[in-house]
């Protein structure tokens, strides 16, 4: 069922955690809210699953208004950080116990819980304690639990965050093709950037109470609408300047950039955004409308790239990233001198006082 | 296998010694209680002149001696119900509510033990006098219930301080009203605690004299009854009660280690 929020506000005392939320997740999406700690998503994650409640503004499920409903009206799964499995229950009976909430007979309470921890592979591990599972079986039991009574809404907060990296990218991808599967419309909380690129239908960016952007993963990604946006999410080079007439801007201490895009208004404070990858170095750079030529002070070998970190002359600082080969040699040696360049397409402009 | 025995530390050495002092000191009374509860002689001296269970049979045969241990046995059950029914729910505001003056009523909990009991008697005797609740036994079990309740709420409390709180918000989240939450998911897992608790109220009240003292009147508890024992006729009864006694907080606290294991933590796994 689709969840919307209209003019969600929640303050605590002189502190807004909440100013102004607005937002709609369709039937069957996965929208992710990205966020640093302190940027409100908690709360907000609090306020839909009915354990806060907003000062101004309205929360509906689908043509219910939920607003000041109590957690348990309104047939919402959630995933916890830390899972909060009961430890005196067997895993079956956590499963079971939304089920005996609603009162479902105990016939079909059996047969449900079956497929609930068939779906996420742990059918033999009914009669076990939590504490006798390992993290991602524990995750698992977490996630049988909330979709086992069909909610109308799965909420998941920071699900991951405990797993180690390997296990956590194996269980993304299973939260992923269970959600597809049965089409459950989805609240994905996380500061992790990187998880909500994954996993993500749509990304909701927040920043101080407040929804900065939300759009496509490729969207927020590569056309970020705020500073903020393009600085937390992915690795960027922000180029702080006035934008010039003719789809240019000037940029000090770096000179005249030239940029595909134009529409803006001349003499307009503009950032210019440049990922990593977009740049290019040494003999790669050569015909490329932005030059210029840069000192390597680092580089960062990562298996499938390395990352260099370099001083161009008038003492800016740029991040590129260059895909690596197994069998090439390090194309580049800290110290040495490069010629850099990027194309004016791959600037994107983020144009001061626009939101 | 063979193993390396580590040298003895000088420091392990004292320690075994104090140690063993200690728990001699704990278990001398013991050792004398229970030869003159099967003394031959009719009066207590140690070591006994020979063995006979005769002053657990006079215990058994007086009548008066039965009854006050049954009145004991149902005023420590009345203080048990009332401090938990009290107890547990006031841990609760204790730890989870922030309203003002919270923090102080959490210290003030503790005023009962600090405050004389014989004070607490004479207060309690003009009250209950006006009552007319002196000589009843759910009288003195609720007077024990005020001296029982701060032990009951600083193991509750202490309890419910280190509980996952996101427990009972998750079961809330899954459909559970408060109240369901708390009693499926929260208390089952303060089991250690609660039963801790149970007990301490059961002994508070069980052997309890003064204020049994002040408020029974003619119909004794156990302690007045051996009081009275020992003020007018000194005969071994004392030290097979006192066996019996002993025996009895042996089984409660052999029943509350069996189930108050560590429900969450330390558990045996299969």
């Amino acid at each position: 069922m689709d969840l919307t929020l209209r003019g969600v506000v929640r303050r605590f005392g002189a502190v807004t955690a909440l100013a102004g939320v607005d937002l709609n997740v369709a039937e069957g999406e996965l929208l992710t809210i990205l966020g640093p700690s302190g940027s409100g998503k908690t709360t907000l994650l609090k306020i839909v699953a009915g354990f806060e409640f907003p000062d101004e503004g309205s929360v509906r499920l689908g043509a219910t208004d939920v607003t000041m409903s109590p957690p348990r009206s309104r047939d919402v799964g959630m995933v916890f950080q830390n899972y909060a499995l009961f430890p005196h229950l067997t895993v079956a009976q956590n499963v079971s116990f939304p089920l005996e909430m609603r009162h479902v007979p105990k016939a079909e309470r059996q047969r449900r819980v079956a497929e609930a921890l068939a779906l996420v592979e742990l059918a033999e591990y009914g009669e076990r304690l939590p504490r006798q599972l390992s993290g991602g079986q524990q995750q698992r039991v977490a996630l049988a639990r909330a979709i086992v009574f069909n909610p109308r809404l799965l909420l998941l907060d920071e699900p991951f965050g405990a797993l180690d990296r390997k296990l956590r990218e194996v269980m993304q991808l299973e939260v992923r093709r269970l959600q597809r599967r049965l089409k459950l419309t989805t609240l994905f909380i996380t500061h992790d950037q990187e998880e909500a690129l994954i996993l993500s239908d749509r990304i909701a960016v927040m920043n101080a109470g407040r929804i900065e952007q939300i759009g496509l993963p490729g969207d927020v990604y590569a056309r970020p609408t705020t500073r903020f946006v393009a600085d937390f999410v992915g690795e960027s080079n922000l180029l702080e300047g006035t934008l010039l007439d003719a789809g240019a801007a000037e940029v000090p201490r770096f000179g005249r950039v030239a940029l595909a895009a134009d529409g803006a208004q001349p003499g307009t404070r503009a950032t210019l955004l440049v990922r990593p990858e977009a740049l290019r170095v040494g003999a790669d750079a050569a015909g490329l409308a932005n030059r210029a030529t840069g000192r390597i002070v680092e580089t960062v070998f990562l298996g499938l790239s390395v990352k260099l970190r370099m001083a161009l002359e008038g003492g800016l600082e740029l991040l590129a990233r260059l895909p690596l080969r197994p069998s090439e040699p390090l194309p580049v040696a800290e110290g040495e001198e490069v010629p850099i360049g990027f194309s004016p397409e791959d600037v994107h402009v983020i144009a001061h006082g626009a939101r | 296998m063979p193993r390396a025995r580590r040298p003895a530390q000088p420091g392990r050495v004292v320690l075994t010694i104090v140690a063993s002092l200690v728990f001699a000191f704990l278990m001398l009374p013991l050792v004398v209680v229970f030869p003159i509860s099967v003394s031959s002689a009719a009066y207590l001296q140690f070591p006994p002149p020979g063995f006979s269970w005769q002053w657990y049979e006079r215990f058994l045969d007086d009548p008066t001696w039965v009854e006050s241990a049954i009145r004991s046995f149902k005023v420590a059950l009345l203080c048990t119900a009332l401090s938990m029914g009290l107890g547990v729910p006031l841990s609760f505001a204790l730890v989870r509510s922030r309203l003002w003056g919270m923090r102080l009523a959490d210290k003030l909990v503790a005023a009962p033990i600090i405050v004389p009991n014989i004070i607490l008697s004479i207060a309690i005797y003009s009250l209950f006098s006006r009552l007319q609740l002196i000589g009843a036994w759910y009288g003195i079990a609720v007077a024990h219930t005020i001296l029982a309740l701060p032990f009951v709420v600083i193991l509750v409390s202490a309890g419910l301080r280190t509980f996952d709180e996101a427990q009972e918000q998750a079961a809330m989240g899954l459909g559970a009203s408060w109240g369901v939450a708390v009693w499926r998911i929260t208390l089952p897992q303060l089991r250690p605690s609660l039963i801790a608790a149970g007990f301490l109220a059961f002994v508070t009240s069980f052997d309890e004299l003064v204020i049994a003292m002040f408020l029974s009147g003619a119909s004794m508890t156990l302690p007045k009854k051996m009081f009275d024992n020992i003020m007018l006729e000194i005969d071994p009864t004392i030290a097979a009660v006192s066996v019996m006694q002993i025996v009895l907080a042996c089984i409660c606290l052999g029943a509350a280690a069996l189930f108050g294991r560590g429900v969450v933590p330390g558990a045996a796994t299969k």
